[in-house]
């Protein structure tokens, strides 16, 4: 297991790479699922305060 | 009144040098600053001769680069703003062909002044005077290839209040090939090698560019004045 | 086919078959990323050349080659937004930059973290590395044009334009810096021929690949998703859908 880390001398290479390919990856999956309930949340708000005409809740 | 595609063009063209060459100052200021660029190299590297024999190329291939991306923006924008382009856009001609004319005006205002410096230029950076044919055929070929791929850029951003900064981070990639062609056959002439393929590379990208870039161009505008 | 092509062109339509379609990519592109790590950490042998530094194959070279791809994509939906006057490709084209810098940024990264174990420097102006970075300047553009334009059909067509210049650009570019680098290969440098690779080591590879493929399309259809319905905020058919849901 130790050996698997170590890389053979290569580890902060190696896991460098990985961590921020990881970070980057999560990045663009977070953002937009964030940015997606923030808009959901706030014209769900919106709506609420003045119900949109011609639909019968 | 009918006029017909080249008297069109021509007219254009004409229009464009005259109104270039009352304001003198939109002619002298990229040329200035062309010269005042290339000799802070001296200053800022070595006044040796070996270390600015090699830079020389990429000096003023740089500063004639710099200098044509400063002056890009008067092909459309006093144009754009007293509502002139949008007449253009309005012709019965291929928009594409007027749209050359102006960009050949351009290039005749700034990219042929250029040519005619760079010798000095070349002389006070102690460029070897084998390469002076390279420098002013590598000038003659690429300048123009600057001003049509530039003209693209411009058309995209002249409707924003401050394009200046965008509009060089959108053309300068591109102008990557001509950098590297032209002042690689500089340095390549000053070894007295042939450069023959650089410059075949540099015709084939000008002819490339002055098929394509006119249709760029034209839909860019149509595009910035909807 | 037709048919169903045509509905996803309105973004009603592309918004709630992008909400299904998002959890079923989702979870394979978890699973196949899974699979990749395994096998391209713990499966594959050692490289008898490099050591264990190659491992880092395994993000580099399928992050440079979605760099690549993703520009095509872009410049495609683009041209689809342009000629036809579509809506929905615009949104595509759009959200797919921000993706593809950022690939090309985890390239650029990587090839530098690979090349100072290999090279012994953090960058040298290799022909890929150089035509990358231009690639990340072409996407920053593109992205810096977006932003400055503040009509939103404007600033898609204006991208598309560009993106197009850049297709027609890319490859005179490549060569050019291939060429440019071939000239001023220092002698220090150490270049690797590339033997044909080991399947033990080229199964990973590919699995990353699609994985890699799979997390743009996830990415790219949640971005679209939400910027529908940021355009669309005001119209009937989101009132509906966030009134009904609540």
């Amino acid at each position: 297991m130790n050996e698997f880390f170590h890389m053979g001398g290569y580890a902060f290479y190696v896991w460098t790479s990985y961590g921020l390919a990881l970070i980057i990856l999560l990045w663009n999956v977070i953002l937009p699922r964030q940015r997606q309930k923030q808009l959901l949340a706030r014209l769900k708000r919106k709506f609420r305060q003045s119900p949109p005409q011609g639909n019968n809740q | 009144m009918k006029t017909s595609l080249l008297s069109a063009f021509f007219t254009i063209l004409k229009r464009d040098l005259t109104l270039a060459l009352r304001t003198r100052s939109e002619i002298t200021n990229p040329l200035l600053f062309f010269i005042i660029v290339t000799s802070l190299f001296p200053l800022a590297v070595s006044p040796e001769e070996k270390v600015l024999q090699t830079l020389a190329p990429g000096v003023i291939w740089v500063a004639a680069l710099l200098a044509t991306m400063l002056s890009l923006d008067s092909i459309f924008r006093s144009d754009f703003e007293d509502g002139a382009l949008e007449q253009l856009l309005l012709s019965p001609h291929p928009i594409s062909l007027l749209v050359l004319g102006k960009v050949i005006a351009h290039w005749l205002v700034t990219g042929v002044p250029l040519i005619i410096l760079a010798p000095l230029l070349g002389i006070l950076l102690y460029l070897p005077s084998d390469a002076m044919p390279a420098l002013l055929a590598t000038l003659a070929l690429g300048t123009p290839v600057l001003s049509l791929v530039g003209a693209i850029g411009v058309a995209l951003t002249v409707g924003l209040r401050r394009g200046g900064v965008l509009l060089s981070l959108l053309v300068l990639p591109l102008y990557i090939p001509v950098l590297i062609f032209a002042s690689n056959a500089i340095a390549t002439a000053a070894a007295d090698l042939s450069i023959r393929g650089q410059l075949f590379f540099l015709a084939a990208l000008l002819a490339l560019a002055l098929t394509l870039a006119p249709f760029a161009i034209a839909a860019a505008l149509r595009i910035s004045l909807r | 086919m037709w048919s169903f092509l045509h509905k996803l062109a309105s973004p009603k339509h592309f918004y709630h078959f992008a909400g299904r379609l998002i959890p079923w990519l989702g979870w394979s592109t978890l699973l196949l990323m899974l699979a990749g790590l395994y096998t391209g950490l713990v499966v594959a042998p050692t490289d008898y050349q490099q050591g264990e530094s190659y491992r880092i194959i395994y993000i580099h070279v399928p992050a440079a080659w979605m760099s690549m791809f993703v520009y095509m994509v872009m410049a495609g939906a683009g041209a689809i937004g342009l000629i036809w006057k579509i809506k929905m490709a615009d949104i595509v084209a759009s959200s797919a930059a921000p993706l593809g810098a950022a690939f090309t940024f985890l390239a650029l990264v990587t090839g530098s973290l690979w090349g100072k174990p290999m090279w012994g420097t953090w960058w040298i102006w290799d022909a890929r590395l150089t035509s990358e970075l231009i690639l990340l300047f072409l996407y920053l553009g593109f992205i810096a044009l977006q932003s400055a334009i503040e009509d939103k059909r404007t600033a898609a067509n204006a991208c598309a334009v560009l993106a197009l210049v850049g297709v027609v650009n890319i490859p005179i570019i490549h060569y050019s810096v291939e060429w440019w680098n071939t000239l001023h290969q220092g002698p220090t440098v150490t270049r690797f021929d590339k033997p044909a690779m080991d399947t033990s080591m080229l199964i990973p590879l590919m699995i990353m690949f699609f994985a890699f493929k799979l997390y743009f399309g996830l990415t790219v259809l949640m971005r679209a998703r939400g910027e529908i319905l940021e355009r669309e905020r005001n119209s009937t058919w989101v009132k509906q859908m966030v009134t009904e849901s609540s």
